[in-house]
Formats: structure tokens, C-alpha cells, sequence
């Protein structure tokens, strides 16, 4: 058994996928942010949802669920920052619970999700 | 008994009132009340007389508020007939010392049917030798120690063996709260940022250039040093981004204290570094991420 668990850590191996994991994490925080609009209206912006998800789907369901417009303002468009999705009205919350649901949402970790604004 | 003396006393002003023929109200009261009570009560009379010499002596009001306990003790007697002539001596006691007496009668009280009060006290008594170790507190004692006494002696020594620490738990670390005056419809000013940022070692744009890229907007610094913030914030909100900010590039991780600086680094990195313990900690730069074009058309057309 000993001998077995030993064969299993290599810690060479092991050192070198940790880096590559936290230079992961650090770049694929979900940044929420909120921004104001003309009156009390606001756009809630979620930048950095993985690429394996298809973003299509996610606004489709989040526009019905929310009951909000959005887009998705593409690579192009955003400056090189990547796909982010647009939200009408402060969504926060309600998109940081659907982010973090494993049931019905797309149960990412909470600590990779940065919430900004007031 | 209070009550019933103050019942009495108003009853006796009530019967006093329409004989006076005295010039001083007051010392018609005190004057009368020992002739009321002249059969009842001996022990009680006396006590009148001396009361009454005492509010001659005094200025008047206070004389009539001596006056007025005097009938008060004394309707006692004139009312309660019933009464036994031993309470109206426990209450001229009270007028002597009442308070000395109250406290023996709370003592034995304690004594008698609670052990706990009576342990406490005991424990009150050798509480002032914890230092010189004697009483409870010297080596070979074998009696058992209140929690009280143990915890306060805990609190003792832990300020005595370590001063900053204790020192560091009491002062709090206080930041004025933003103040946000509103600039027409669609500006907040910000106005004491530099007394803030002066608070917490920073400087002004930093501090600026944080609020922006969380707020998601831009603005201005205007002519005496107040930042102009495009878009309306309550001060509430302001304050919930600047906690942010103190948690992310003001307080030091490890030991928590506020007492750090910021500063760049090699690698264009800056690193906050800890005047209290001494860590040195890198902290990411302001990014300000991605923000959607507002007012798009407008700026098309225009």
C-alpha cells in the first residue's frame, strides 16, 4: 500500500499542474459588473463564462428566466475580452445564483465568480 | 412602607392646609406635625423636633422636603393606628442610616437562603490581592474559583503580557464616511476622497481609478480635490465599494492591521507591504474590464 500511494504522488508532476491550475483560475474569474444607465435603468455585463458552455443557450434561458433582453457582444466587439453577456436591469444576483446552481444552472464555483459594483 | 409614607405625606399636607396661620408654609408643617403626634409616639416626637431645628438651619425648600418626611413618618404613626409601635421604629432607623441598614439586611438576606451572593462577596473581598498572590489567589489555596473572578484575572493578564495586542483590539479602524453630494441630475461628488485616502495611505488616483472601473463609469477630479463621478450613487453604495477596496488593498492579509503600504514593485507589480508584521504581499492591478457603450446613437448621430 505504502508503496503504492507513493507511485501515485509525483511531485514534480504535481507542482506543475498546480501552476497551471492557478494561472487558470486567476483568468477565468466571471467578472459581474454593473453599470448605470440613463435614469435608474442599468446593464449588468458577465464577462469570462467558459468556453464550453454555448453562450446562445445560456442567454436563451437566462433572457426567459429573468425575464430580461440581452446580447452577447462578442470578441470584436468587446475589446478583446472575450464573449460577454449583456443583461438589461441589475441582474447581480439572480445571475450569480444561476451561475452557481447545480441543478439548473451551470454550477460553477463561487469562488471563481467576482461580483462588482456598489 | 415607602408607599404608604408618601400616601401619608400627602394626606397630612391635605389636612395641614387650611390651618395654617404661620407666615412659612414649610415650617408651619414641621412645626405642627410633632403637636399631631404628641400622644402617639415619644421616640418619634424627638426625632421631629431635631428634624425641625435642622430646617430652620437649612434654606426652604429643603426644609420642606425634610418637613414633608417628617410627616410622612409621622402620619405613619397617626394613621396606622393599627400599626406596632416596633415599625414605626425600623422606620426612624431608616431615616438615621437607612442605607447601612438596607445593606445588612441584604447581606443577611444572602447569607441566609442564597450561597452564591455570599460566595461572591467573599470572592470580592480577596479579589484585590490577585496580584500579590494572596487569598484565593495565593499557591496553596484549595478553594474553588468563580468563573467571574477567572475571567476578569484572564483579561488582566492577557493586557499586561501583551499590550499591543490588547491595544490593536480596542482601537478600530475608522474611516470617515463618504460624503455624496449630488451634482445636477446625473453627477455625484465625492467630496472628502482625500481625507480618505490620507486615512488610509493611499493615493487619490488609485483610490480613484478603483471606484471607476467597479462603478463601471468615469469622472473628474474638480478644483478643490473633490472627485466628480458620472452617474447618480448613494453614499451607501460608495461606502460598500471603498470597504472593497480596504479589504482587497488596505488591510494586510495576515494580521489583519490597516497599517500597510502601498507600492510598485519590480515588474510593474504592486505589492502592499505590512508596517506591523512585516509581509509583503503582491495585489492585482485595477482592471477595469469590460463595459458596454452607453449612449451609443447619441454619439453616432453627433
Amino acid at each position: 500500500m505504502s508503496i503504492e500511494n507513493l507511485k501515485t504522488i509525483d511531485p514534480f508532476a504535481d507542482a506543475d499542474e498546480d501552476a497551471g491550475q492557478t494561472k487558470q483560475t486567476q483568468e477565468s474569474y466571471i467578472h459581474i459588473r454593473i453599470q448605470q444607465r440613463n435614469g435608474r435603468k442599468t446593464l449588468t455585463t458577465v464577462q469570462g463564462i467558459p468556453k464550453k458552455f454555448d453562450h446562445k443557450k445560456i442567454l436563451k434561458v437566462i433572457k426567459k428566466e429573468f425575464a430580461c433582453n440581452g446580447t452577447i457582444i462578442d470578441n470584436t466587439d468587446s475589446k478583446g475580452m472575450g464573449d460577454v453577456i449583456q443583461l438589461q436591469g441589475d441582474q447581480r444576483n439572480k445571475i450569480k445564483e444561476f451561475l452557481t446552481d447545480k441543478d439548473n444552472g451551470l454550477g460553477l464555483d463561487e469562488k471563481t465568480i467576482k461580483v462588482h459594483g456598489f | 412602607m415607602v408607599s404608604d409614607s408618601i400616601d401619608g405625606s400627602k394626606e397630612t399636607a391635605q389636612s395641614h392646609t387650611p390651618p395654617p396661620t404661620h407666615d412659612a408654609a414649610p415650617a408651619d408643617g414641621a412645626t405642627e406635625v410633632p403637636a399631631d403626634d404628641d400622644g402617639l409616639d415619644l421616640s418619634l416626637l424627638k426625632k421631629k423636633k431635631k428634624k425641625a431645628k435642622k430646617a430652620e438651619d437649612d434654606e426652604e425648600p429643603a426644609a420642606a422636603e425634610d418637613a414633608n418626611d417628617g410627616d410622612a413618618a409621622a402620619e405613619e404613626g397617626a394613621l396606622d393606628l393599627t400599626l406596632k409601635k416596633k415599625k414605626k421604629k425600623k422606620v426612624t432607623k431608616e431615616t438615621e442610616d437607612d442605607f447601612a441598614k438596607k445593606l445588612e439586611a441584604l447581606q443577611l438576606e444572602g447569607k441566609e437562603g442564597e450561597e452564591p451572593v455570599a460566595a461572591a462577596a467573599e470572592v470580592d473581598e480577596q479579589d484585590g490581592d490577585m496580584e500579590k498572590g494572596t487569598g484565593i489567589w495565593s499557591h496553596d489555596e484549595n478553594k474553588i474559583i468563580n468563573y467571574d473572578p477567572l475571567l476578569s484575572r484572564f483579561f488582566v493578564l492577557l493586557t499586561q503580557k501583551n499590550p499591543d495586542h490588547a491595544s490593536s483590539g480596542s482601537k478600530s479602524y475608522k474611516i470617515p464616511p463618504p460624503q455624496c453630494l449630488r451634482e445636477g441630475n446625473k453627477k455625484t461628488i465625492f467630496a472628502n476622497i482625500a481625507d480618505i485616502c490620507k486615512r488610509m495611505k493611499r493615493t487619490d488616483e488609485h483610490v480613484t481609478a478603483y471606484l471607476f472601473s467597479e462603478l463601471g463609469t468615469s469622472g473628474s477630479v474638480d478644483g478643490s480635490r473633490r472627485l466628480v463621478i458620472k452617474g447618480r450613487f448613494q453614499q451607501k453604495q460608495i461606502e460598500n465599494v471603498l470597504r472593497k477596496y480596504i479589504i482587497e488593498y488596505v488591510t494586510c492579509k495576515t494580521c489583519r492591521s490597516p497599517d500597510t503600504e502601498l507600492n510598485k514593485g519590480e515588474n510593474r507589480l504592486y505589492f502592499i507591504t505590512c508596517n506591523s508584521c512585516g509581509s509583503r504581499r503582491s495585489v492585482q492591478a485595477i482592471k477595469t474590464g469590460f463595459s458596454a457603450q452607453i449612449g451609443k446613437r447619441k454619439k453616432m448621430q453627433g
